[in-house]
C-alpha cells in the first residue's frame, strides 16, 4: 500500500458525539490527480469525516496521514500547512468584508505592521486567471452571487496552495451551468496534479466526476471502489442499504380548477416588488413543480397561497372564488395543506410532543377541545393513529419532536397535513435534507393524495426531483414565473438555462417594475 | 452671559477636551471588544477597578505613568475573565458583562476601604499636570483649550488613530475585524478564534480601565464612590454612535463632552426657575436623539453577541 501517489491516507478513523457514533473505524486512501467521492446519506458521517481531516474535530481514534505526515494538532492550521483546501457546505465568508481580505487572512504573520495588499491582489489575480475563476478582488462578499462566493472559496484553498480539494456539497447551491463550470474549473485542477474530495448526494455528478467512489451508511464505511465498478443503482443500494424502488409518477386527466393566480404581484415592507404579476393554474389530479434558485420568489409564493401575504395586484381564486381575506387560518379552513420550508421554524414546535405538534393547526376543533379543554385522550389516539399510518420510528404520542429525524419529523408534518384531506397541498423543499427512503416516502404520500383529488404545488431545488414527481413544470426567477411545461421533453439543461434568467423579461422591463 | 460667548471661552473648549478622554478611552475599548464580536458590559466596572487601582498606586507612593500601567494591567485581568465566560464557556455576554461590572466595582470599594479604614474625607494624590506643548501651546486660545491637556489626554486622541490604523492596517486588525463578523471565517484560515477574541476582549478592557484611572490621577486627584457615574454605559452607547469606527467614536466622545460642558455652563448661568436637573439631562436626551438618528444605518458586526464553540456540531 505504501506507494508513492497517495496523497491522502484516512486511516481507522472513530469518532462519537454523545451516544452518536459519526464515524466507525474508517478507512481509506486518496491518490494524486483524482478524484474521491464521499457519498452517504444526510447524517451518514461524510462532513464529520472531512472536519476531522481538515482539523475542526479531532478523532477518538485512528490517524490521518497527509503526503506522509501524521495529523497530530488537530486544528484547521495544521491541515492548511500540510496542503489540505476545504470549500465548506455552509460558506466561511465574512459578508462585510472584502474578497481580498476574506482570502489573505491568515497568510502572514499577525502581528505586522503592514498588511501587503497589493501583493495578496496580484497572486489573487493571476491565480483567477490561471483557472479561470474570476471574480473581483475588491468586491464585498455580500455583493456577490452564490456561485462567485464558491470561487472565493475555492481561491482561498488555492490562495494557501492546497494539494487536496475537499469540497463539500459543493453543487446543492448552485445551477446545472455553474455545476458544469464548476466541474471544468476540478478538471483543470486535477490536470495540474491537485487531488479532490467530493462530497455529494447527487448520483449524476459523481459518476461524471469521480474516479473512486467511498460510500458512508450510519457511520460505516460499506463500499469503496472504482467508477469502473459502480453504476447508479448500486451507488444508491450502498447508500440506503437496500434497494429503493422509485414511486413511478402515473399520467392522470386532470379535473376541475382548483387555485388560479391572475397576474398576482406582491410587494414587501420596503415596497419592492417580490412576486411580478403571477399567473398560475392548479387542477385536481395534478402536480406542478416550481424550479428556481432559492429566494427567487418562492417565500412569497408560498406565502401568498398560504395565507401569510397578500397580493398588491391581480387576483387569486379558489375553486373559482375569488379570495378576499389572506390569513392561514382561512386558507386552512378553504382546503390548502402546507409543507413548509424550514421544518425547524414554521414546521413544527420542537419542544412540543408529537401529539401536540399534530394538532397545531386543528386544536380549536370540537374533537379536541371541550370548553377550552383540550381532550387529552383524542389528541393521543389522534396520535397514535397517525404514527401509525405514516410509520413514524422511534416516536410516541408524548416524545419531543426535536428530538426525531428530519425524516421522521416531516412524516409528523406530512401526517398533520394530510389527514385533512386538503384540496391544494402546498410542499416547499418537502425532501430537503431527507434520506433516500424518506424522499421516496413523501414522494408516494404526495401521489396518494393527487390520486385522491388534490393538487400539488411541489417547490424545490432539486431538479431531479421535479422531472421525476411533476406533471408540469415552471421556473421562478427574480419574482416572475415562467410559463408552465409539460414535463415530457423538459430537460434539465433547459431550465437552468431559465433559472439562470434566460428567456425571462428583459433587464429593462424589470427595472421599470422595480422602480 | 450670553449662550453664544460660551462657545469663545477657553475654558469651554478646554473641559470639552478634558471631559471626553475617559469617554475616548473607554469607548475605544469598548469597540475593539464589539469589532471582536464580544460585548463587554464590564466596562463600568473595569473604569471604576481602574481609577481606584491607580489611585491607590499613587497614593501608596507609586509613579503616575506606572499607575496607568497597573490600571490597564488589572483592566486586563478582568477582560480575561470575561473571555473565559463569554468566549470560551460561550456564555450569556450581557449576564457575564454585567455580572463582571459588579463583581469589579464592589471588589474596588472592598479594597479601598481594606485598605484605608476609618478615613472619611478621600486622602488626596498630585494627578498629572498639564503639558503645554511646546509652539503649539502658544497658538491663542486653541493653544491654552487643546495643547495645554493632561498627557493621558493627548495619549487617547492618539489612540484613536493607533487603533484605526491596526484595525484596517495590519493583519491582526483583519483578524480581529473578521471575527466579529464570521469566527467560522477565521477558523478556517488556520487562526485561533478564541486567542483573537480574548486578545482583543483584554486590550480593550485595559483601555476602560486607563479611562478610568484618568479620572483619579490627572482630572480629580481622590477616589470616591460612584465616580464612574455611568460613563461607561455612555461608552456602550457611543459605540453603537460610531457604527464602530474610532473615527466616529472620537467625535462621539468629544460631542457628548461638550453637551456635559454646555449643560454645566447653563446651568449656573440660567434663570432660577428651570430646575438644574432639566440640565443634568441635557447630553443624555441629546446622545439618545443622536442614536436614534446615527444607528439607523449602523452595521452591527454580525457575529456580536454570538458565541463560537470549536469542535460541535
Amino acid at each position: 500500500m505504501a506507494d508513492t501517489d497517495t496523497v491522502l491516507r484516512v486511516q481507522n478513523i472513530t469518532k462519537t458525539f454523545g451516544d452518536l457514533i459519526a464515524n466507525d473505524a474508517i478507512s481509506f486512501s486518496l491518490k494524486k490527480g483524482k478524484v474521491l467521492s464521499l457519498l452517504g446519506e444526510n447524517g451518514a458521517g461524510k462532513t464529520t469525516l472531512m472536519n476531522i481531516i481538515f482539523g475542526h474535530y479531532s478523532a477518538d481514534d485512528g490517524y490521518i496521514e497527509i503526503f506522509g505526515n501524521r495529523l497530530s494538532a488537530s486544528n484547521p492550521a495544521e491541515a492548511i500547512a500540510l496542503g489540505v483546501g476545504m470549500v465548506h457546505q455552509h460558506f466561511t465568508l465574512a459578508d462585510n468584508l472584502t474578497v481580498l481580505e476574506n482570502v489573505i487572512l491568515g497568510t502572514e504573520p499577525l502581528w505586522k505592521w503592514k498588511q501587503d495588499k497589493s501583493a495578496g491582489r496580484r497572486r489573487l489575480r493571476e491565480l483567477s486567471e490561471e483557472f479561470g475563476l474570476h471574480v473581483d478582488p475588491d468586491a464585498d462578499i455580500k455583493s456577490l452571487t452564490v456561485g462567485e462566493k464558491q470561487r472565493v472559496e475555492i481561491l482561498k484553498a488555492l490562495y494557501r496552495g492546497a494539494k487536496i480539494l475537499i469540497l463539500d456539497e459543493p453543487t446543492a447551491v448552485l445551477t446545472p451551468q455553474e455545476s458544469d463550470q464548476l466541474f471544468d474549473t476540478l478538471r483543470d485542477m486535477l490536470a495540474r496534479g491537485l487531488s479532490v474530495i467530493f462530497i455529494s448526494h447527487k448520483l449524476g455528478e459523481v459518476m461524471a466526476i469521480a474516479d473512486d467512489i467511498v460510500v458512508l451508511r450510519h457511520g460505516k464505511l460499506v463500499a469503496n471502489f472504482p467508477i469502473a465498478e459502480a453504476s447508479r443503482e448500486i451507488i444508491a443500494e450502498k447508500m440506503v442499504g437496500e434497494a429503493v424502488p422509485q414511486p413511478e409518477r402515473q399520467v392522470m386527466e386532470k379535473g376541475a380548477e382548483l387555485l388560479c393566480l391572475d397576474t398576482v404581484s406582491v410587494q414587501d415592507a420596503a415596497g419592492q416588488k417580490i412576486l411580478k404579476s403571477v399567473s398560475f393554474n392548479l387542477n385536481q389530479h395534478q402536480i406542478i413543480g416550481i424550479a428556481g434558485v432559492s429566494g427567487n420568489g418562492q417565500k412569497p409564493f408560498s406565502d401568498l397561497i398560504s395565507g401569510m401575504c397578500k397580493p398588491t395586484s391581480g387576483s387569486v381564486s379558489l375553486s373559482g372564488e375569488i379570495v378576499s381575506v389572506f390569513e392561514p387560518q382561512k386558507m386552512v379552513e378553504s382546503g390548502i395543506g402546507r409543507v413548509p420550508e424550514d421544518r425547524h421554524v414554521q414546521g413544527v414546535v420542537g419542544d412540543f410532543s408529537v401529539e401536540e405538534n399534530m394538532i397545531l393547526e386543528s386544536y380549536m376543533t370540537p374533537r379536541f377541545s371541550k370548553l377550552g379543554w383540550l381532550q387529552r385522550k383524542n389528541v393521543s389516539d389522534h396520535a397514535k393513529a397517525l404514527i401509525k399510518a405514516f410509520d413514524i420510528r422511534g416516536a410516541g404520542p408524548e416524545t419531543i419532536v426535536r428530538g426525531l429525524s428530519g425524516g421522521n419529523m416531516q412524516k409528523v408534518i406530512l401526517a398533520r397535513v394530510l389527514e385533512n384531506n386538503p384540496e391544494i397541498i402546498l410542499a416547499n423543499q418537502p425532501t430537503r435534507g431527507l434520506d433516500v427512503g424518506a424522499a421516496t416516502f413523501v414522494h408516494e404520500q404526495l401521489f396518494e393524495a393527487r390520486k385522491g383529488g388534490a393538487g400539488v404545488i411541489l417547490i424545490s431545488e432539486d431538479l431531479e426531483e421535479l422531472l421525476a414527481v411533476s406533471d408540469q413544470i415552471a421556473v421562478m426567477y427574480h419574482g416572475q414565473l415562467s410559463k408552465l411545461m409539460p414535463v415530457e421533453g423538459v430537460t434539465q439543461q433547459q431550465l437552468g438555462l431559465l433559472m439562470s434568467g434566460e428567456g425571462f423579461a428583459t433587464q429593462k422591463e424589470t427595472k421599470h417594475n422595480a422602480a | 452671559m450670553d449662550f453664544f460667548d460660551m462657545f469663545l471661552n477657553v475654558g469651554f473648549w478646554a473641559a470639552t477636551v478634558r471631559m471626553a478622554t475617559p469617554l475616548i478611552f473607554g469607548t475605544l475599548g469598548e469597540l475593539i471588544c464589539e469589532r471582536a464580536g464580544i460585548l463587554n458590559l464590564g466596562i463600568e466596572g473595569i473604569m471604576t477597578t481602574g481609577a481606584m487601582v491607580a489611585w491607590m498606586w499613587v497614593y501608596q507612593g507609586g509613579d503616575l505613568w506606572t499607575a496607568v500601567l497597573v490600571a490597564a494591567l488589572f483592566g486586563m485581568l478582568f477582560g480575561y475573565l470575561h473571555s473565559i465566560f463569554s468566549v470560551y464557556m460561550g456564555l450569556s455576554q450581557h449576564v457575564t458583562g454585567i455580572g463582571i461590572t459588579l463583581l469589579a466595582t464592589s471588589l474596588s470599594y472592598y479594597s479601598f476601604r481594606m485598605l484605608l479604614p476609618g478615613v472619611t474625607t478621600p486622602p488626596k494624590i498630585i494627578p498629572f499636570q498639564p503639558l503645554p506643548i511646546p509652539l503649539l501651546s502658544d497658538i491663542p486660545v486653541i493653544g491654552e483649550a487643546f495643547f495645554t491637556q493632561s498627557p493621558l489626554t493627548y495619549l487617547a486622541f492618539v489612540l484613536v488613530g493607533v487603533v484605526a490604523y491596526i484595525l484596517y492596517r495590519t493583519p491582526v486588525g483583519l483578524a480581529v475585524r473578521m471575527v466579529g463578523e464570521n469566527p467560522m471565517a477565521v477558523e478556517v484560515q488556520g487562526i485561533d478564534v478564541y486567542k483573537v477574541r480574548t486578545g482583543a476582549v483584554m486590550v480593550g478592557s485595559a483601555f476602560m480601565a486607563v479611562g478610568g484611572a484618568f479620572l483619579t490621577i490627572s482630572v480629580f486627584d481622590a477616589f470616591y464612590f460612584d465616580m464612574i457615574n455611568g460613563r461607561g454605559w455612555i461608552c456602550v452607547a457611543l459605540v453603537i454612535f460610531a457604527s464602530w469606527r474610532p473615527g466616529k467614536a472620537l467625535l462621539g466622545a468629544v460631542l457628548f463632552a461638550a453637551f456635559d460642558a454646555i449643560q454645566i455652563r447653563v446651568q449656573q448661568s440660567s434663570a432660577s426657575f428651570i430646575p438644574y436637573q432639566f440640565f443634568l439631562m441635557m447630553p443624555y436626551v441629546f446622545s439618545i436623539l443622536a442614536l436614534i438618528i446615527m444607528s439607523r444605518k449602523a452595521a452591527y458586526p454580525k457575529a456580536l453577541l454570538v458565541p463560537f464553540r470549536r469542535g460541535q456540531r
